[in-house]
C-alpha cells in the first residue's frame, strides 16, 4: 500500500528541517547551484558558441576564462552539460579535464591525458612508456586526423596559471600548437583567477594562443547581488511541504535590510589580506564570503528554531569577522603580555628597529623598578621560555640573517603586531592588572 | 543554536557521553556539530580551528569522532615527512589496506585523487568523511599545491568529505599568494582561571577530599597562572608536587583545613619548581628523587652544560679574555690593559654611540691576536705561547663556549665570539680571584 502524499500536506517539523538542511547544504557546500547566475549570459553564450564550433564543425579553438574566485568559472561545466544535449556533439566530443593543483608536472599531466583518452598505451590504469614516448604518441594520435575523420577533443585546464610554471611550458606549447595547425580539432579552455596570466606565458606559447579571453568580472548592481543571495537560500518549488517553504521564503525576504548591511561590510574586510606583495592581481570573490555567512546561518536552524532570525545573521557575521590575532592575544599569559608591551615601547622609541631578548628584558626590568612590584620578578630562563612561546605563535619573527651563529638571547626579532592591535588587546584582556594596563597605554616606556 | 545534547541525527545517549567528556568545551563542540549537520548531509568543505596549545582542539575532535562513530582519519603533520605517508594513511582509514597498496612508489596528489575517486565510486560515502590534520602549520612548508588542494578536496574528489585543520597560528599567515578556498574559521578560546580550576580538579586523588585538592590547585594556579596557561604543563606540575603538598598532612603536623600552614610549606617549593622542572632544567625523575631526600645536600645540578663544566686554569683565563674582547670596544683596550695608558679623550664619536650598551647588543667578533694580547695582560704569571694554549682555544670552541665566526679556510686570522652569559663568567672569574667587572666597559663608574 502506498500513501500518496498530497503536495500541500504538512510534514512534521523535524522532517521539514532535515529536508531543508539537506537541500540547502548541497547547494552551498557542494556548489550545486539552482540556476545560472545572472549577468553572465553574454559570456556563457560566447563560450557555448565556441565549443559548439569545435564539437560540431571541427574548428580548433583556444580560450581563457578569467575571473575572481567564486565568480562561477567552474560552472563552465554547466555549459558542457548544455552542449552535450545536442546529440551530434555528444557522440563525437572527447573530454579531458586537468587541474593545475593536481597535475603539477608535465609528466603527470601527460599520463592523465593518456588515461582519460583511453589511448593504447594504457593497460588497466597504468600508463607505460617514458615522457618522451607518451608525448610523441599523443601528438601522433592527434595529428593523424584532420577535420573530417577524427573526433574533436576538449581540454579543460583548471588553475591555468599553475600550468605556466611547468618546465619549458611543454604541455601548453604542444596543446596550443595543435590547436593552431590543421590537425585534429581540439578546444583548449583555460580557467584562472589571475588577471595577468598572459604575462606568465612564454613568447612562443603566447603567439600560438588565440588571445581570446572571457572575463567573468561581476558587474552586478547592489539589488541584483542581493536577489542572487536570496535565491540561494530560498526553497525550490518542489519542496514537499508547500506551506513551510512559503513561510521560509517570506521570512527570508524580511531579513533584506539586515543582509544589505552585513554584506556591504564584507568586501573591504576580505580584500585587505590580498594587498601584500606578489604579482597576483586577483580579486576576492564576494560570493565566497557570502556562502560562508549563509552556511553559518543555516547551521543554526533546528527543530526548536525552524527559521532564520536576525540574531542568527548577526551571530554568523560576528564569527565571520572575528579578528584572529585579537583572539590569540587574549589567551596569552600576563608575562607574555608584558613582554609584548615592552616590545611595543622599544618599537616606539627606536622606530621599528629589530630587538633581541636582552633588550626586551631590560625594558621589562625598567618597568619593574619603577612600579616596585616584585610579583613579576621572574628569572631570566622563565622569560626566555615565554619569549620562545611568542616566537612559536609567530607573533615575533626572526629577522633574516645568520641565526645559527648568534646566541638565542641576542637573535634579532621583529614584532608582527600593530600598535592598535596591542592597545585593543589590552583593553579586552580579561582581568588585566591595572599597572600593566597603564604601562601599555602610556606613550613613553 | 541547538545545545550539544540536542543535535538531530545523533543518538541522545552518545551526545550525553560526549558532554561529560568535554568539560568547558560544550559551546565549541555544539558549534562544530551544528556545522557538521547530520551524518549523511554535506558539510562545509574545509574547517580551520585555531587556538592556543592545550586548548582542547584535538581532544574535542577525537572525542566527537570516537563517540559518535563517524568515519575519520587523523593525521599529524609532524609525522608526515613526505606526502606519501599522508595519502596512505587516509586511504587506509577510509578504504582499507588494498586501496592503500594501490598507491605507486612516490605518489603525487594526482595519483591520490585518482585512486580515491575509484574507491569512492565503489563505496560511496553514506556519512560525511572527515580528515583531521593536526599541526597544520607544517603544511605551509610542504609542496605549494598541497594546502589549496586539501581545502577544496570535496570538489576535487566529488565525495562527501570534509577536511579539518588544527593549528596554533591564525589563518592570515596561511593564505597562499594567489588565494585559495577560504575555510570556515573557528576559534577555541583559552581556558579562564575558573575553568582551569574546574578541569584540574578532575584529576584528584580519591583518597583526599575535593576541597583539599581544590585548595592545592588554587595555590598552584596562584604561582603559575601569570606565567603559563598551558593545561598540559599545569597538570604535569600538579601531579609532581602533590606528594610534597600532602607531606605535612601525612606527618600529622597539620589538618586538612589548615590552608595557611600548607601554603607556607609548599610555596617555596613551587617557586623552585618554576626555575627547574618548568624549564626542564631538571628531569621529573630527578625532581621526585630530590623530594624524597630529607635535606638537599647539594644545589640542583641542571641539565645544561654550563652549570657543571670544569675548566683548566689557563682555559678560564682564556675565556675571561675572550669575554673582555667581545664586550669591550677595541679602542678601550689601551685603557684597561696597559700600565701607562696616558690620557683618554672622549671623542664625539664615542658620545653618540653611548646609548646601547654592548651587553644588550650581543658579543662582537674579535681576532685571535687581540685575544692573546688581552690574555697575556690578564694572566698573572708569565706564559709562553705554546701549542697547549692554542689547543685550549680549540677545545673552548668545541665546548661551544666560544664560537668561530670566520670561515674554516682562514687559518692565519681566525675570528671568534664569546658565547657565555655574564653570570657564568662572573662565577668563573671568582674561582680565579679576578675581578672582571672592573675591566668591563659597560660597568665603568
Amino acid at each position: 500500500m502506498s500513501k500518496r502524499k498530497v503536495k500541500d500536506a504538512a510534514l512534521p517539523v523535524g522532517e521539514c528541517i532535515t529536508q531543508v538542511q539537506k537541500i540547502l547544504r548541497e547547494r552551498l557546500c557542494h556548489q550545486q547551484l539552482p540556476e545560472k547566475p545572472e549577468g553572465l549570459e553574454a559570456q556563457h553564450k560566447h563560450l557555448l558558441e565556441l565549443l559548439k564550433r569545435t564539437a560540431v564543425h571541427g574548428e580548433s579553438n583556444s580560450v581563457l576564462i578569467v575571473g575572481p574566485r567564486g565568480a562561477g568559472k567552474t560552472m563552465c561545466n554547466e555549459i558542457l552539460g548544455d552542449l552535450l544535449e545536442e546529440t551530434e556533439a555528444q557522440k563525437n566530443l572527447l573530454q579531458v579535464h586537468l587541474n593545475g593543483l593536481l597535475q603539477t608536472d608535465d609528466r603527470i599531466a601527460l599520463k592523465e591525458i593518456t588515461r582519460q583518452l583511453h589511448l593504447e598505451n594504457v593497460v588497466g590504469d597504468k600508463v607505460f612508456g617514458s615522457f618522451a614516448e607518451n608525448l610523441a604518441f599523443l601528438l601522433e594520435a592527434l595529428k593523424k586526423g584532420d577535420r573530417s575523420s577524427s573526433r574533436p577533443v576538449l581540454f579543460v585546464l583548471d588553475e591555468f596559471d599553475l600550468f605556466a610554471h611547468h618546465k619549458n611550458q611543454t604541455l601548453l606549447y604542444n596543446l596550443f600548437d595543435v590547436s593552431q595547425s590543421a590537425q585534429a580539432p581540439i578546444a583548449v579552455v583555460g580557467i584562472t583567477c589571475r588577471l595577468d596570466v598572459l604575462e606568465l606565458l612564454e613568447k612562443r606559447v603566447k603567439s600560438r594562443f588565440s588571445h581570446r579571453q572571457i572575463h567573468l568580472l561581476s558587474s552586478l548592481t547592489s539589488t541584483q547581488y542581493l536577489e542572487r543571495v536570496q535565491t540561494q537560500l530560498s526553497l525550490p518549488d518542489h519542496f514537499p511541504d508547500g506551506q513551510f517553504a512559503q513561510d521560509w521564503n517570506d521570512n527570508f525576504r524580511s531579513l533584506h535590510m539586515l543582509l544589505v548591511r552585513v554584506t556591504q561590510n564584507m568586501v573591504p574586510h576580505r580584500t585587505q589580506a590580498n594587498i601584500s606583495g606578489g604579482s597576483c592581481r586577483c580579486q576576492r570573490g564576494r560570493f565566497e564570503s557570502v556562502f560562508l555567512l549563509q552556511m553559518l546561518c543555516l547551521s543554526r536552524v533546528s527543530v526548536a528554531k525552524p527559521t532564520i532570525k536576525p540574531i542568527d545573521v548577526q551571530e554568523a557575521s560576528r564569527v565571520c569577522f572575528a579578528d584572529a590575532t585579537a583572539n590569540m592575544l587574549r589567551g596569552l599569559s600576563i608575562l607574555e603580555l608584558c613582554l609584548i608591551i615592552a616590545m611595543k615601547h622599544l618599537n616606539d622609541v627606536y622606530e621599528g628597529e629589530p630587538f633581541n631578548l636582552q633588550m626586551v628584558h631590560n625594558e621589562f626590568k625598567k618597568f619593574l623598578q619603577r612600579k616596585s612590584n616584585s610579583m613579576y620578578n621572574f628569572e631570566r630562563p622563565v622569560i626566555m621560555k615565554a619569549f620562545e612561546h611568542l616566537q612559536e605563535l609567530e607573533l615575533i619573527r626572526p629577522v633574516d640573517g645568520s641565526s645559527a651563529k648568534t646566541q638565542r638571547e641576542y637573535r634579532l626579532m621583529r614584532l608582527m603586531l600593530d600598535h592598535s592591535q596591542i592597545v585593543e588587546a589590552l583593553q579586552k584582556y580579561p582581568q588585566c592588572p591595572t599597572e600593566v594596563k597603564q604601562w601599555g597605554m602610556s606613550a613613553f616606556g | 543554536m541547538a545545545a550539544l545534547s540536542q543535535q538531530p541525527g545523533y543518538e541522545e545517549e552518545k551526545l550525553r557521553k560526549v558532554t561529560e567528556l568535554l568539560p568547558c568545551r560544550e559551546l565549541q563542540a555544539g558549534f562544530l556539530l551544528s556545522v557538521m549537520g547530520q551524518p549523511q548531509q554535506y558539510s562545509y568543505p574545509s574547517i580551520f580551528i585555531y587556538g592556543h596549545r592545550a586548548s582542547g582542539k584535538s581532544h574535542v575532535m577525537q572525542v566527537l569522532f570516537k563517540e559518535l562513530e563517524l568515519p575519520h582519519a587523523t593525521v599529524s603533520c609532524v609525522e608526515c615527512v613526505s606526502v606519501a605517508s599522508l595519502f596512505e594513511h587516509v586511504l587506509l582509514s577510509f578504504f582499507g589496506y588494498e586501496a592503500a597498496s594501490l598507491l605507486p612508489r612516490s605518489p603525487s596528489l594526482s595519483d591520490f585523487v585518482r585512486i580515491y575517486r575509484q574507491q569512492c565510486s565503489r563505496s560511496p560515502a553514506k556519512q560525511t568523511r572527515y580528515i583531521v590534520m593536526e599541526k597544520s602549520e607544517l603544511l605551509r612548508d610542504a609542496d605549494a599545491n598541497l594546502l589549496p588542494a586539501l581545502l577544496r578536496l570535496q570538489e576535487l574528489v566529488e565525495d562527501n568529505i570534509t577536511v579539518i585543520l588544527l593549528s596554533e597560528i591564525s589563518w592570515d599567515k596561511f593564505r597562499p599568494n594567489t588565494g585559495c578556498f577560504e575555510p570556515l574559521l573557528l576559534h577555541f578560546p583559552d581556558y579562564s582561571k575558573v575553568e582551569l580550576q574546574q578541569i584540574l580538579s578532575l584529576d584528584r586523588n580519591p583518597s583526599y577530599s575535593a576541597e583539599f585538592y581544590s585548595s592545592y590547585i588554587n595555590i598552584l594556579l596562584g604561582v603559575f597562572y601569570s606565567v603559563c596557561r598551558d593545561l598540559r604543563e599545569l597538570r604535569h606540575l600538579a601531579a609532581l608536587n602533590f606528594s610534597k603538598f600532602c607531606e605535612p598532612l601525612a606527618e600529622g603536623k597539620v589538618k586538612e583545613t589548615d590552608t595557611h600552614k600548607l601554603w607556607r610549606n609548599i610555596e617555596p617549593h613551587l617557586k623552585k619548581a618554576m626555575q627547574t622542572v618548568y624549564l626542564r632544567e631538571v628531569s621529573s625523575h630527578q625532581w621526585e628523587q630530590m623530594q624524597q631526600m630529607e635535606k638537599e645536600a647539594e644545589p640542583l645540578r641542571g641539565l645544561s652544560a654550563h652549570t657543571h663544566v670544569e675548566l683548566p686554569y689557563y682555559s678560564k683565563f682564556l675565556l675571561i679574555a675572550a669575554y673582555l674582547a667581545s664586550y669591550n670596544p677595541a679602542r678601550t683596550d689601551k685603557r684597561f690593559f696597559l700600565k701607562h695608558h696616558g690620557k683618554i679623550r672622549k671623542t664625539h664619536f664615542q658620545k653618540k654611540n653611548e646609548k646601547a650598551s654592548n651587553h644588550l647588543l650581543g658579543p662582537k667578533p674579535f681576532p685571535l691576536d687581540r685575544l692573546l694580547a688581552i690574555f697575556y695582560s690578564v694572566v698573572d704569571s708569565r706564559v709562553a705561547p705554546t701549542a697547549s694554549i692554542f689547543s685550549q682555544i680549540s677545545s673552548l670552541v668545541t665546548l661551544q663556549l666560544l664560537t668561530q665566526v670566520s670561515h674554516d679556510d682562514q687559518l692565519d686570522a681566525p675570528k671568534y665570539k664569546c658565547a657565555v652569559p655574564l653570570d657564568f663568567i662572573c662565577a668563573i672569574s671568582r674561582t680565579v680571584n679576578f675581578d672582571i667587572v672592573k675591566y668591563l666597559y659597560d660597568f665603568l663608574q
